[in-house]
């Protein structure tokens, strides 16, 4: 029970270091790695409150969302490419 | 104590995400700390005990909006224009208007009592007689299929709209307003990233058995139709970002698509009329069967998967005409 | 006996699991360039995920439905999280993003941009 506690708090303590760097990133590449790093650790919070709260219904959601991530990430990934294919065709 | 600290972070988080978005000029970093703070707005409904809500938003806010709000932002830019007027006089008004709103919330029951008079009368019947009236054990999907289904018809029939809307004001077939789109904008995004395509080739039937199994789950844990229909729009979506939009074109041709999602809201719209048929109320589900248990399952199973069909349809609908739009105003530049 | 072991087992791959997450995080906040910042969150995002995971599946008197969904977690996790590393980072190299080379502080030198390759990789 203090184990899924003490993972809780440790997954809180890294959303926030990767929040931070979202926030400060100086390059879009930066926040992207950090949007993608954020998604995986809500995974794992969400798996972990499951079992905290003692309710493992939670595993769907933590399962879609490891799948949203990552079609999200492409779906950035392919706006910044066109994006820069556009930018670079009109040069 | 443990829900008090996640709370209170959870809840930081969603301030700094929105100060942070309300300061930034560039709308990609928007667009994705939006994603960001639908995400942890899914946690925090996870602490509250909201699975379905939490379900929804994690699906809806963070997975298809960013990329039905990506696609929008292809047609226009990516830079928010400087803004040059200054308005003093709205933000005292709005200033005043919220000090009020604060001093009306005074009188109003404290968050989560369960003596306020709307937990009293409607919500302790559907809590208690719900397994035995409808027998489905996720209360949440029997509220909305049986006993409001009324309203979730409502709500089909405006994600209907909202796909006729777009399809009104972008869609434009017209005989010769269409230019072709140029070849370098529909082939693929990522054509030398092999790795992605090889990994979504082979996520792409998985993330579909996934959303089948939502659908169809729903009567047993968090699912339904909406959050199925959104996780099989957005494997779609995966498809045609990874191989490109004519093939994903060709697979799924968009006057089939426009047809599918009319069937939903009729397939819906049907199990009402057949209840009327027999001498009932509209999508009173006891006229499905001589069994009532047995009729409220047929109704329920129906109506979700019309409202699975309708939003799959409306989502890919939208998601192809902003692209389609997009790489048009790309050819003419 | 054998819960007790389980359940032991279990609580040092969950620990072990956040101590990865964590030194990422920590990594990708503290490392000077992008590369670097994408070495660290991409390697340890996958490892603690992976041990995290392994280790909620070793908890004792779990119903077979919950082993078996984080079982998928986990063949989904190590199979999206690398993916996703490689195309940002190959995007980024065709996106003229130079990698810092050279301690900091010093002379840095940064090679230019790379040719648009024809290769498929």
């Amino acid at each position: 029970m203090t184990v899924f506690v003490v993972a809780g708090l440790a997954l809180l303590v890294a959303m926030g270091l990767a929040l931070s760097r979202a926030i400060l990133g100086p390059t879009t590449y930066d926040r992207i790695l950090a949007v993608n790093v954020f998604g995986t650790k809500t995974v794992l919070l969400i798996a972990v409150l499951g079992f905290l709260m003692g309710r493992p219904d939670f595993l769907d959601i933590a399962l879609v969302y490891a799948l949203i991530n990552f079609i999200g990430v492409v779906g950035i990934l392919r706006f910044f490419e066109q994006h820069r294919q556009r930018e670079e065709e009109q040069q | 104590m443990i829900e008090f600290v996640i709370n209170v972070v959870l809840l930081s988080f969603l301030v700094l995400l929105a100060l942070t978005i309300a300061r930034t000029k560039d709308l990609l970093s928007s667009v994705m700390l939006c994603g960001l703070y639908s995400l942890v707005s899914a946690v925090f409904f996870v602490t509250m005990d909201a699975v379905d809500v939490a379900f929804t938003e994690a699906a809806v806010g963070a997975g298809i909006s960013s990329l039905l709000m990506l696609a929008a932002m292809m047609v226009t830019s990516r830079y928010e224009k400087a803004n040059s007027i200054q308005p003093k006089a709205a933000l005292v008004v709005v200033f005043l208007t919220g000090v009020l709103l604060f001093y009306g919330l005074i009188d109003m029951p404290m968050f989560g009592d369960p003596n306020t008079p709307v937990q009293q009368q409607v919500s302790s019947h559907y809590i208690e007689e719900s397994m035995e009236e409808i027998g489905i054990p996720n209360m949440v999907t029997s509220v909305l299929a049986s006993y409001r289904s009324y309203d979730t018809f409502g709500e089909t029939v405006v994600i209907f709209t909202a796909g006729i809307g777009v399809l009104a004001l972008l869609g434009g077939r017209g005989a010769g307003i269409r230019k072709p789109s140029s070849p370098a904008a529909s082939r693929s995004a990522f054509p030398d990233h092999l790795i992605l395509r090889v990994i979504s080739k082979l996520l792409i039937p998985p993330i579909m058995l996934f959303a089948l199994y939502v659908q169809f789950h729903g009567d047993y844990g968090p699912g339904g139709g909406f959050q199925a229909g959104v996780i099989f729009a957005a494997a779609i979506a995966l498809y045609a970002m990874v191989f490109g939009f004519e093939r994903a074109r060709k697979r799924f041709p968009l006057p089939v698509i426009r047809f599918v999602s009319a069937v939903g809201v009729l397939l819906y719209g049907s199990v009402g009329m057949v209840s009327i048929l027999n001498g009932h109320a509209f999508l009173d589900y006891h006229a499905l069967s001589a069994n009532a248990l047995s009729g409220q399952h047929l109704g329920i199973f129906l109506v979700e998967l019309g409202v699975g069909i309708t939003v799959t349809s409306v989502m890919i609908l939208l998601f192809f005409t902003f692209s389609e739009r997009a790489m048009q105003s790309g050819g003419q530049e | 006996m054998m819960a007790e072991v389980l359940s032991l087992v279990s609580a040092v791959l969950i620990l072990a699991g956040c101590g990865c997450c964590l030194i990422g995080a920590l990594g990708m906040l503290r490392f000077p360039d992008f590369y670097t910042r994408m070495h660290a969150a991409g390697i340890t995002d996958t490892m603690g995920s992976g041990l995290l995971l392994i280790g909620l599946i070793l908890q004792p008197e779990s119903h077979w439905l919950v082993i078996a969904k984080l079982c998928f977690i986990l063949i989904f996790i190590p199979l999206t999280s690398p993916t996703a590393a490689h195309a940002l980072a190959k995007a980024a190299r065709k996106g003229g993003l130079a990698p810092l080379l050279g301690p900091q502080g010093s002379e840095r030198s940064r090679p230019s941009p790379p040719e648009q390759e024809e290769s498929n990789g």
